[in-house]
């Protein structure tokens, strides 16, 4: 204890912030949870008692394993300390088994990963320019970018409450973005290739990575005006580049590769037949598009202009996960999906290819592929908006601009994560308060940012 | 504008942290069904706190008045009988008037015994949260905001480690009381008085002791200070007057609460033995005071007769306050009111008759207000305060939130206050101690470093559950055992000494402002360093 004080005394702001906050996860451990938990207790149970060829075909809970090995992996991992907490939640067939030790260990290994997370805000912090900083602690764009990651009210209620690993997650994502910031574009490229492995959901940030790692790591030069110097083509960084992604994909699926189980591993992973929207709507333009469907049947039911015979039974907002078919407007096919994302993101890889404006354009990219695909995606989940989220908040401390859209999109970004809390009212008092504290929080951090930055015209 | 918002995150941090520790269940399996059980819960015939406050919700909506501090066949007082002032059961019936909007079969009488649901409990802790933001925080951001001679930096860090204090937050979110009412009027008459404003401040203490009469510890502290208001406006002029408008306000108030009860003689005789039961011992359970601690050696309340316990305690309690209140009605002054409320709020808990441990909160919220003042004296007592709670909170299974919030409430002390720097023996308040005793021990010189080396080494075992076994009343006392024989040793020296508070308020020269007040009490400090190595 004595130690502990030491250490957040004499003004180490960061280390105060990041226990501070641990103690909050901890505080958080008895709160409800999600199916979520059932889902990972069930895939330690799968990592831990059956060999690697049955890890993708075990079906005996309808939580089946839909992450890449990576994950399986860590799970494999997890269960070894599993083992010493309580034996029983790595049998698979002690389904919704859930004992006060299974709860503790679960709850603990996710604040324990989230040390990652802690690593990545740090070098993050490194990554911004704070020499134009005011004397005090909360103008300083270092305290404000800690405060709004690590406090992030979104990854609290999605990790600690529903339960999910999003913490050392996204910590892989922050870490390699940190990484190409510091131009360490080998290191960054190795991060993002393990965290695709890790959760496949990254692929709607990998065309920013894929353009901007080839733009400006293998083109090492650019003309004076800004535009592509052929020439500079090295051959050299490309191959590593392509050797980084390629030793990395082979280490994950290679086992499967060799067991002759890929099809069923992809099929798993990137499963179609789940239907266009979530069982709970990610506030993206499928929900609109289904919400003016059903509008639209409805008046067209009214007005006798549609047969009521005609209609298909299965209704989008019946919570339930399976396709699904529109009345009035022509329904959406995975494929419709796909082109509807890359056209969104196409002007932003556009900018990133002919302009590139360094890692700033990169980040500014990314967070564009991430909100394209939240918005056109096929079967996207509300907590993707997290994908948006973290790396804005490193945009937000930069520019004025930036930050007050920052604010909307965290609120309303957050504030769509509310029905994952699918319980009593006291929840949702609870995350009142948690939201207007991260919104009040926000306010004021983006108002002495806006007088900070407000003198001073930041480049892109 | 920022401070605003700082203060409203650090207020909404509070929110957070008290409803995040009211959710924590209580029974040995979390994962059940039954997820928010509460101390007691499940466990007839008796439960807990938590259905004492809803049986006295049933009692005022279902009984008249008249009835609601008697035995009878509709109010059994053997099971939770009322035993708090009638504002109390004012707020009960409030209460009531809600749950029985929401639903009736919470408070249905005999019928609802023993109830417990999601809903229900979700009920309760709302109203607890209700409170405390009506009457609480508001006192305590208030008081933040009008400290003075402080940045607004060091005001929002005040309120900020205020609100994370461990030891209310868990009483009253885990164990289920309604702590803040009290404390927060008590606060709110602090405010008064310390500001000018004393019939206001007088008003609101006299609502605190018509809530819960423990607050009776901080009457004469404020008894003291009103007092020595009116000598020093004059008796003859100004003072008079305002001694006549405070007596007609602190009766007014007492009217206003117990007129129904004034009716009949009987009844006021009725409640106030509900309220004093004196019959119940000179303690119960264990409790970190001399008595529980005496009676590991010598069992006094077996040996005395219950009338001499009385006296016993009456007497050391009264001797041990009587020179901070003195020294008050003589000078008073806001810093001098704040040190006498710790000074005798302390006493009072430490010799008085029939104390529970949850009467220390009484002691750590005058303790939370002199926080800026001796930053790191202030922080140990309120981490020991909380461990001195700590059988009664495992046995509600509340570990894991007494750590952390314990843990959080050190971080917040630590990078708000610098408490690790400021140990010098003038920043600790307890210069010119040190000089008496060098006048027979020259070589006393190391007291700061002592009182860190302790601090570190008695902090040391904070997370290890004490055994909560055997009747033995003190075994916390027992523990710690070099480092508390070591603390002894030192402080063994002074009691040697007849009368060292009487030589220390002589000694002083005549005055400019800041300095008597600083020595007078150094009283308090020592007794801090007294009850610290007693408890722990």
């Amino acid at each position: 204890m004595a130690a502990l004080g030491v250490a957040t005394g004499g003004g180490n702001w960061f280390s105060a912030l990041a226990l501070g906050v641990t103690l909050l996860k901890c505080l958080l451990i008895p709160t409800y949870h999600s199916t979520d938990f059932e889902v990972h207790r069930n895939w330690l149970a799968i990592t831990h008692s059956l060999p690697i060829s049955q890890w993708y075909y075990e079906a005996t809970s309808e939580w089946t394993l839909d992450y890449p090995p990576f994950f399986a992996w860590f799970e494999y991992a997890l269960s070894h300390v599993a083992k010493y907490f309580d034996q029983e939640m790595l049998n698979v067939r002690n389904l919704n088994y859930c004992s006060s030790r299974t709860l503790l260990f679960q709850r603990f290994s996710v604040i324990f990963t989230d040390t990652l997370f802690v690593y990545a805000v740090h070098e993050c912090c490194k990554c911004i320019d704070g020499k134009k900083a005011g004397r005090e602690l909360t103008e300083k764009p270092k305290f404000i970018l800690s405060v709004l990651l690590l406090w992030n009210f979104g990854l609290l209620i999605v990790d600690h409450i529903h339960f999910q690993y999003n913490g050392f997650l996204s910590g892989l994502m922050l870490l390699s973005i940190a990484r190409l910031f510091q131009k360490r574009h080998m290191e960054g490229a190795f991060l993002f290739a393990v965290l695709l492995h890790f959760k496949h959901i990254y692929l709607y940030v990998a065309p920013a990575y894929g353009v901007y790692l080839l733009r400006s790591y293998c083109f090492t030069a650019n003309k004076p005006d800004g535009s592509i110097r052929w020439n500079s083509f090295s051959f050299l960084r490309l191959i590593s580049l392509g050797l980084i992604v390629f030793l990395v994909s082979a280490l994950s699926l290679g086992p499967f590769l060799a067991l002759n189980q890929l099809p069923q591993v992809f099929s798993r992973l990137f499963p179609f037949k789940r239907g266009l929207c979530h069982a709970y709507w990610a506030p993206n333009f499928w929900a609109l598009y289904s919400a003016l469907d059903k509008v639209l049947s409805v008046i067209g039911l009214e007005l006798k202009f549609l047969d009521p015979s005609k209609i298909p039974k299965a209704s989008m907002t019946s919570g339930l996960v399976q396709q699904f078919q529109h009345t009035v407007l022509p329904s959406v096919t995975p494929l419709a999906t796909l082109i509807c994302t890359l056209i969104a993101i196409l002007p932003s890889i556009f900018c990133l290819w002919f302009k590139p404006q360094g890692p700033r354009g990169f980040l500014r990219c990314l967070i564009l592929c991430a909100l394209s695909s939240f918005m056109f995606g096929w079967h996207v989940h509300e907590k993707a908006i997290l994908l948006a989220v973290l790396p804005m908040s490193l945009l937000s401390v930069g520019k004025a601009g930036d930050a007050s859209i920052f604010l909307i999109l965290t609120t309303t970004g957050h504030y769509s994560l509310f029905p994952l809390l699918f319980t009593a009212p006291e929840k949702k008092n609870l995350f009142l308060i948690g939201w207007k504290l991260s919104t009040s929080l926000a306010w004021g951090l983006w108002k002495s940012s806006v007088n900070l930055y407000s003198l001073s015209p930041l480049g892109s | 504008m920022e401070k605003c918002y700082l203060m409203t995150a650090v207020v909404l941090l509070g929110l957070t942290v008290r409803w995040t520790v009211s959710l924590n269940s209580y029974s040995a399996n979390l994962c059940t069904s039954c997820r928010y059980l509460l101390p007691g819960a499940g466990k007839p015939p008796m439960f807990g706190d938590y259905e004492a406050q809803r049986h006295w919700q049933e009692i005022t909506i279902n009984l008249p008045i008249k009835q609601w501090y008697f035995n009878g066949s509709d109010n059994n007082l053997q099971y939770w009988g009322l035993d708090y002032p009638p504002l109390t059961a004012y707020h009960s019936l409030l209460c009531a008037y809600v749950a029985k909007f929401i639903n009736p079969d919470w408070i249905a009488l005999h019928t609802s015994r023993g109830y417990e649901s999601q809903a229900h409990k979700l009920f309760m802790r709302a109203t607890v949260l209700i409170a405390d933001l009506l009457i609480y925080i508001p006192a305590v951001v208030l008081y933040c905001c009008c400290l003075k001679e402080i940045s607004t930096k060091k005001k929002i860090a005040n309120a900020l480690c205020i609100l994370l204090y461990p030891g209310l937050i868990l009483i009253d979110y885990g164990h289920f009381q309604y702590n803040s009412v009290s404390l927060g009027f008590a606060l709110w008459g602090v405010l008064g008085v310390s500001y000018d404003w004393d019939l206001l401040g007088s008003l609101a203490f006299c609502l605190a002791i018509n809530y819960k009469q423990m607050e009776l510890y901080h009457s004469l502290p404020f008894f003291c200070f009103l007092l020595g208001k009116c000598f020093k406006k004059g008796l003859k002029g100004k003072g008079f007057v305002l001694l006549i408008k405070l007596a007609c306000t602190v009766v007014a108030s007492f009217i206003l609460c117990w007129l129904p009860f004034f009716t009949e003689r009987e009844q006021t005789l009725q409640v106030l033995r509900r309220l004093f039961p004196v019959d119940r011992g000179l303690f119960e359970d264990k409790v970190a005071n001399i008595w529980c601690t005496f009676s590991v050696f010598l069992k006094i309340r077996d040996i005395l007769p219950h009338h001499i316990q009385l006296m016993i305690s009456f007497c050391f309690t009264f001797l041990s306050l009587l020179p901070a209140c003195i020294k008050l009605t003589l000078h008073p002054s806001p810093r001098g009111f704040r040190f006498t409320l710790v000074s005798c709020a302390l006493s009072f808990f430490l010799f008085s008759f029939q104390v529970h441990e949850k009467s220390i909160l009484l002691v750590s919220l005058p303790v939370c207000l002199v926080l800026r003042e001796i930053p790191f004296m202030s922080t140990w007592f309120l981490l020991v305060s909380t461990f001195s709670m700590l059988p009664l909170l495992l046995k509600d299974e509340l570990l894991m939130p007494s750590v952390v919030t314990v843990i959080a409430f050190f971080i917040a002390c630590a990078t708000s206050f610098s408490i690790f720097e400021k140990t010098s023996e003038e920043e600790l308040q307890l210069k010119s101690f040190s000089i008496s005793v060098r006048k027979y021990f020259p070589c006393f010189t190391f007291l700061p470093r002592i009182i860190q080396h302790l601090y570190v080494g008695l902090l040391l075992p904070w997370p290890l559950p004490r055994s909560t076994g055997s009747g033995s009343a003190g075994p916390a006392a027992m523990a710690h055992g070099p480092s508390r024989s070591a603390a002894c040793g030192i402080f063994l020296d002074r009691g040697m000494n007849p009368c060292p508070l009487h030589q220390q308020a002589d000694s002083q020269p005549l005055c400019h402002q800041g300095s008597p007040e600083g020595h007078s009490f150094d009283s308090e400090t020592s007794n801090l360093f007294i009850f610290i190595f007693i408890i722990t």
